[in-house]
């Protein structure tokens, strides 16, 4: 066992951290302020192959692996909350089903528009009525002829309305199983622009407010047989699959965010001074960060390892690595949560103040707690795979 | 057309430069980095590429963890890296580094090198000219911009308050302001790739025409006699003299101190 860096990863994650530094971070405070999406940072991105990380280079990637794109999702996520699931969704939600499930035709089609990040991919499932739950899902999609009918809509979409090619979760039929009738769902590619497609409302939220969170909304919106993806019927399988990589691009964000408030709070602590010394002179500040730093690397851990089994999964399809990836996601979800808590603490009123990182970093924290499956939807998948 | 980027491996001053207590750099206390001069020259370099169709080649000198630089110039977009190391090369000052790096290009083809102006741990903006004068090419210091036209190489000079706009033809050798461009990232494909790439070995056998005389601390004819850190100046010292003569030899005799006269 060996926790030393490859020398990729190395020059990976400072190349990484000077550009979060150089181009993320000053953007950071106005496109939370501003609820802006950071287009122009987008488009960087993409100028320096971010946007296609863990695609094979045959699709226009740039053929690296899964830690590299999870060092990448979290240097990002330690200065940009917004910034960090941006690439996560674009790259685990939407580019990963398509290279795990599409066809050839249609991973030449989309694959390198999207790893060149030329297109922002999204991933529709959650509805108002279905979110973990793929079983509630009342979205429908109907075939006639050589296409397909897609009514309904999707609720809390990342990337929302910048994105331009969406993975759309959809209710094909009924199906019996075990005599009971379940619905019977599938996966399909929808095309921004394309008729019946259109945009609801924007979420105004806590956190990363930067990110672009839209409704989704289909009326009798057409699309080619052939953006069927995976086999019909298999779209719950795809989606609980997708949800499992994703949960490691979320896990990466989270331990981005714990981070860059503990990076900060150990500055912070050693300016600030009360009581005729720096604050970083009381024990209670000292046993504070030791906490705060153990959870972190413990975080860090759970995230490489899950990045690491996916890798594995690349080369041999037949593991799993979905307890590894619910296991990252809750730890350090929570690890988040808890250390971007304790750094407002510990930068006293001013950490309250939304000029200090630390406030944004607290309300961008909680949202790794519940999107792509909350802590306890994590909890149910880990204590699944050790009651079965 | 063939371009050559001579690329030093510099300690990273950002945060400020730590000593040893003999007055030599620890450079074990500091990041090594890419010389911001040479880093601009290489950009410049890939844009002639991106432009022109070039092929890029960095060249450094240095110990073996120099190789560290060169697989960023790979990553970047260089074609090929070429590192020149040996025990007996150790301790060159500027015209020991320049008789080695022009012992190295001798045995390339290239139509212009391009350096930086100056390393930031030594900034002595020496070695660029002299490597020019080695091989007996033009010379263009303090590039701010750089043209190509066929064969001719037009190059934006800065000098004080102005520039010159100075014109020559290749093989000519230039050297380059970290002004003249915001050099690109790697990118993480350009890594994994870079990691992989052979990089090139020299050592002392493999200059050509050059004298051991001229090479390494032994051939080095400057000798340090103190490093500082340029950065951080003192509040100075005031001295109230009792007349000019005493002034005068105040000063003579702090010159002499700091091995200026």
């Amino acid at each position: 066992m060996d926790f030393t860096l490859s020398k990729e990863h190395e020059m990976a994650r400072q190349l990484f951290s000077d550009f979060a530094e150089n181009e993320v971070k000053p953007l950071a405070q106005e496109v939370d302020e501003e609820e802006r999406f950071p287009r122009e940072t987008v488009e960087k991105m993409a100028k320096y192959g971010f946007l296609g990380i863990p695609v094979p280079k045959e699709y226009g990637g740039q053929g690296c692996d899964i830690l590299t794109y999870v060092m990448c999702v979290e240097e990002l996520s330690k200065v940009c909350g917004t910034t960090g699931v941006i690439v996560s969704a674009h790259t685990s939600l939407c580019i990963d089903p398509i290279l795990t499930y599409g066809t050839e035709e249609q991973k030449q089609k989309y694959l390198p528009d999207l790893a060149s990040g030329r297109k922002i991919g999204a991933f529709g499932l959650t509805e108002p009525g279905a979110g973990t739950d793929a079983q509630g899902q009342q979205t429908k999609a109907v075939l006639d002829g050589d296409e397909w009918v897609l009514n309904g809509s999707k609720c809390f979409i990342t990337n929302g309305k910048e994105a331009d090619v969406y993975i759309v979760i959809a209710v094909t039929g009924i199906v019996e199983k075990r005599g009971k009738k379940l619905k019977e769902i599938s996966a399909f590619i929808v095309d921004k622009g394309t008729p019946g497609f259109t945009f609801g409302t924007k979420e105004k939220k806590m956190g990363i407010r930067g990110s672009s969170t839209y409704e989704l909304i289909f009326t009798d919106c057409r699309i080619p047989k052939d953006n069927l993806l995976g086999q019909k019927g298999k779209g719950f399988n795809i989606a609980m699959h997708t949800l499992d990589g994703g949960r490691i691009g979320i896990a990466a964000q989270a331990l981005g965010l714990a981070e860059g408030a503990l990076e900060r709070t150990i500055a912070y602590t050693q300016e600030r001074k009360q009581f005729g010394k720096s604050i970083s002179g009381f024990q209670n500040t000292q046993f504070q960060l030791a906490d705060m730093a153990t959870k972190v690397e413990a975080a860090k851990m759970l995230v490489y390892k899950a990045a690491l089994k996916k890798d594995e999964y690349r080369s041999n399809p037949k593991i799993s690595y979905s307890v590894e990836a619910a296991q990252a996601k809750l730890y350090a979800a929570e690890v988040a949560m808890e250390v971007t808590t304790k750094a407002v603490q510990l930068h006293g009123g001013y950490g309250y103040i939304r000029e200090y990182d630390v406030e944004r970093m607290m309300r961008d924290a909680k949202i790794t707690e519940i999107y792509e499956g909350t802590s306890e939807v994590q909890r149910m998948v880990i204590s699944a795979n050790l009651l079965k | 057309m063939k371009i050559v980027v001579c690329i030093k491996q510099v300690p990273d001053t950002k945060g400020g430069v730590k000593f040893n207590p003999d007055g030599t750099l620890d450079r074990g206390a500091m990041l090594a980095i890419m010389n911001p001069d040479d880093k601009a020259g290489l950009e410049a370099a890939l844009r002639l590429k991106d432009q022109y169709g070039a092929e890029v080649t960095v060249l450094t000198m240095g110990l073996p963890k120099a190789k560290d630089v060169l697989l960023e110039a790979l990553a970047m977009g260089a074609d090929n890296a070429v590192l020149v190391t040996d025990r007996v090369l150790g301790g060159a000052d500027t015209w020991a580094t320049s008789t080695t790096i022009a012992g190295a290009l001798r045995n390339m083809e290239y139509d212009l090198i391009i350096t930086g102006r100056q390393a930031i741990d030594g900034d002595t903006a020496q070695v660029g000219p002299q490597i020019a004068e080695h091989l007996q090419i033009p010379v263009i210091s303090y590039a701010q911009d750089i043209k190509v036209d066929g064969d001719t190489v037009t190059v934006q000079r800065q000098y004080d308050d102005r520039y010159h706009v100075v014109e020559t033809k290749m093989p000519c050798l230039i050297t380059a302001l970290s002004e003249l461009n915001a050099p690109r990232y790697m990118t993480p494909g350009g890594i994994f790739d870079a990691c992989k790439a052979e990089v090139t070995t020299w050592g002392r056998a493999d200059l050509k025409d050059v004298d051991d005389g001229n090479l390494g601390l032994a051939g080095s004819p400057t000798k340090i006699a103190k490093a500082s850190d340029k950065v951080r100046k003192g509040a100075g010292e005031k001295i109230v003299p009792d007349s000019p003569e005493d002034a005068v030899s105040y000063i003579v005799g702090k010159f002499k101190e700091k091995h200026i006269i």
